[in-house]
């Protein structure tokens, strides 16, 4: 596989050439299985792939005519879905053990409304167990690895979402992001990751984490697909009653606006200590070339950032505790053998089941919600909580759109931190605010490190506002292709 | 560069480290044993080192949270609140009418161990 430079940092938009007829669907699944074929027993990005069912669907779409076909948003585009969605006839194992599997009995909404808009399903991605961790070493199924380095992580936890995307073998995946599991692994990865904003993605079919952090997006070699992608998946669902009513705009009407005029905000407290060096310059770079395209750069003050990442601990591990109680042995998935009680049963099959980051979770979310520690802990990093997602609100109202950097390094090396958990929650510092302000986001390629490794800018965006975000995103992809 | 970001890691930790000890016992393996009884997860010997060894470290490390003074400030559970305005009146309502759940035998067909209408567990009471 060619090397990532800031020339190849995008690919060509397949969309609309699907839609249009100019690609066959047929031909751009050999591509993506092709890539499969050679690159995914090192990067071990899918944990299953389902060729056939995929080269079926692919041929009717070809077959069908251009008037039929002009009505699939998404006519025959190849995806690949993070094994956390829940898809009819595939496995969902959400790389864990307990599920060794599971055949869910129902497809997610945001995969059905794929596949309703003629999207081709090519298999479940790998990623970090029930969607916990940074660096996708925490898969019961294997490490994923960075496609452009290989003895590097590919971020997590989506990590098989973004890798899949980098190394070819689709050009469009859904991932999910809890705390950052879609932006900072498509910084890793050198590819384009969005987090819609909260409610405004349905979660049904999603194997919980974090109720009220998790959300659904896609992921892309170009901002275009990914922002196809998002208008057809975006919207309300009867079967999620935390997914919003309000109307989904038409993402591709101001796409190529650009950002004259436009407010951006940098906030001081995301270029502090810790930062990189090879990713403040590349940031900073293309901060200043979007100031050249007519932006109004503003110094902003987020000043609450640095409780972020506390905060999110406790309150995603609290929510975890609970989500993860289901998985007992009853009723889906792996029961420990030779249990003569109940509790004995349910005790080995969680002992058994769960890997060491999702009990080191749990217990934590159990230890920060059990008496006495409730007021101190929880109750705290809630009110935290406001004073974080105050900060955006106060930033929003005199900015359009704030820019960081999605991550403080480039891809570290498998193994660097899986020994340290505080270590591995601090690679989350820049991408846990959105997560818990409810804001929306993406990260885009902005640059390449002297080791070849990519480097992802964050726009962060108003609740709903992803219109402008992916505006801001598409005028980074342009800026980094006239290069 | 990669040394900055690990010495500025170290040296945090190791402030807070101090704080937990001033503040707050750290977590003890009595502590882990409580919590992972309440979690019904059965741990090794190890495991339970491991634990209370990283408990300790995140719950110091979280301890940080303590310089804010939030006496005055309200909870926010999630954040469906502030989104009030783009959401109509009711917005999250469905309307109450009967539609088909999924099918039974494709649900019982997911279970380790089932009959047709039944999750089959180890006996619950003793004769």
């Amino acid at each position: 596989m060619a090397m990532i430079t800031t020339e190849n940092l995008f690919t060509d938009p397949v969309v609309g050439a699907l839609r249009a007829g100019e690609r066959k669907a047929t031909a751009l699944l050999h591509e993506s299985l092709d890539a499969i074929e050679a690159r995914n027993g090192a990067v071990n990005a899918y944990l299953s792939v389902a060729r056939d069912s995929a080269r079926e669907r692919a041929a009717e779409i070809d077959a069908m005519s251009a008037g039929e076909r002009v009505h699939l948003r998404l006519a025959g585009l190849p995806c690949g879905i993070k094994d956390v969605l829940a898809v009819d006839g595939m496995t969902a194992t959400a790389s864990s053990k307990i599920l060794t599997g599971y055949q869910p009995p129902y497809t997610a909404t945001a995969v059905q409304k794929l596949m309703d808009a003629g999207a081709v399903m090519v298999g479940k991605l790998n990623c970090d167990e029930f969607a916990m961790g940074s660096s996708n070493e925490n898969s019961a199924y294997g490490v994923v690895r960075n496609p452009y380095a290989e003895d590097c992580v590919p971020g997590g936890s989506s990590g098989g979402s973004a890798a899949a995307v980098a190394a070819g073998m689709a050009p469009v995946t859904l991932g999910t992001d809890t705390g950052g599991s879609i932006r900072q692994p498509a910084a890793f990865c050198g590819v384009v990751g969005v987090l819609p904003t909260f409610g405004r993605v349905s979660r049904y079919g999603l194997i919980a984490f974090a109720s009220s952090l998790d959300r659904v997006g896609p992921l892309a070699g170009n901002v275009r697909d990914a922002a196809e992608v998002l208008g057809v998946i975006a919207g309300h669902d009867v079967m999620d009653a935390t997914s919003s009513t309000a109307p989904v705009p038409d993402y591709m009407a101001d796409l190529d606006k650009g950002v004259k005029g436009m407010r951006l905000g940098v906030p001081a407290e995301y270029f502090g200590e810790g930062l990189d060096a090879e990713v403040r310059q590349a940031v900073e770079e293309t901060i200043e070339r979007l100031k050249a395209e007519g932006a109004e750069v503003k110094p902003i003050s987020l000043p609450h950032t640095r409780y972020a990442v506390p905060a999110y601990y406790v309150i995603a591990t609290a929510e975890a505790s609970a989500n993860l109680a289901r998985f007992d042995g009853v009723r889906y998935g792996f029961r420990a053998p030779e249990a003569d009680t109940l509790a004995q049963m349910y005790r080995k099959t969680r002992d058994l089941g769960f890997g060491a980051e999702v009990k080191r979770r749990i217990l934590l979310g159990t230890y920060v919600l059990s008496a006495g520690y409730y007021d101190a802990y929880y109750k705290k990093a809630q009110q935290v909580r406001r004073l974080l997602a105050q900060d955006f609100v106060n930033a929003f109202a005199e900015v359009d759109a704030i820019v960081t950097p999605t991550t403080p390094t480039p891809a570290f090396r498998i193994g660097e931190k899986s020994d340290d958990p505080l270590a591995m929650y601090l690679a989350d510092i820049y991408t846990v605010t959105a997560n818990l302000a409810g804001i929306c986001g993406a990260s885009v390629p902005c640059g390449v490190s002297k080791d070849g490794l990519p480097i992802g800018i964050q726009i962060l965006g108003r609740h709903f506002d992803e219109a402008t975000v992916l505006r801001v995103g598409q005028a980074v992809e342009g800026l980094a292709r006239s290069v | 560069m990669e040394n900055s970001t690990i010495h500025w890691r170290t040296r945090r930790n190791r402030r807070f480290a101090d704080l937990l000890m001033t503040e707050r016992d750290a977590v003890s393996l009595e502590d882990v044993r409580r919590v992972a009884e309440l979690a019904q997860l059965e741990l090794t010997s190890e495991e339970e080192t491991r634990m209370q060894r990283d408990l300790s470290a995140i719950l110091g490390y979280v301890q940080q949270l303590n310089e804010l003074d939030t006496a005055e400030v309200e909870p926010l559970a999630q954040i469906s609140e502030l989104l009030h305005g783009a959401e109509p009146e009711n917005g999250s309502l469905r309307a109450d009418e009967v539609r088909a759940s999924l099918e039974r035998s494709r649900v019982m067909a997911s279970a380790p161990v089932a009959d047709e209408s039944y999750f089959k567990v180890p006996k619950v009471i003793e004769r």
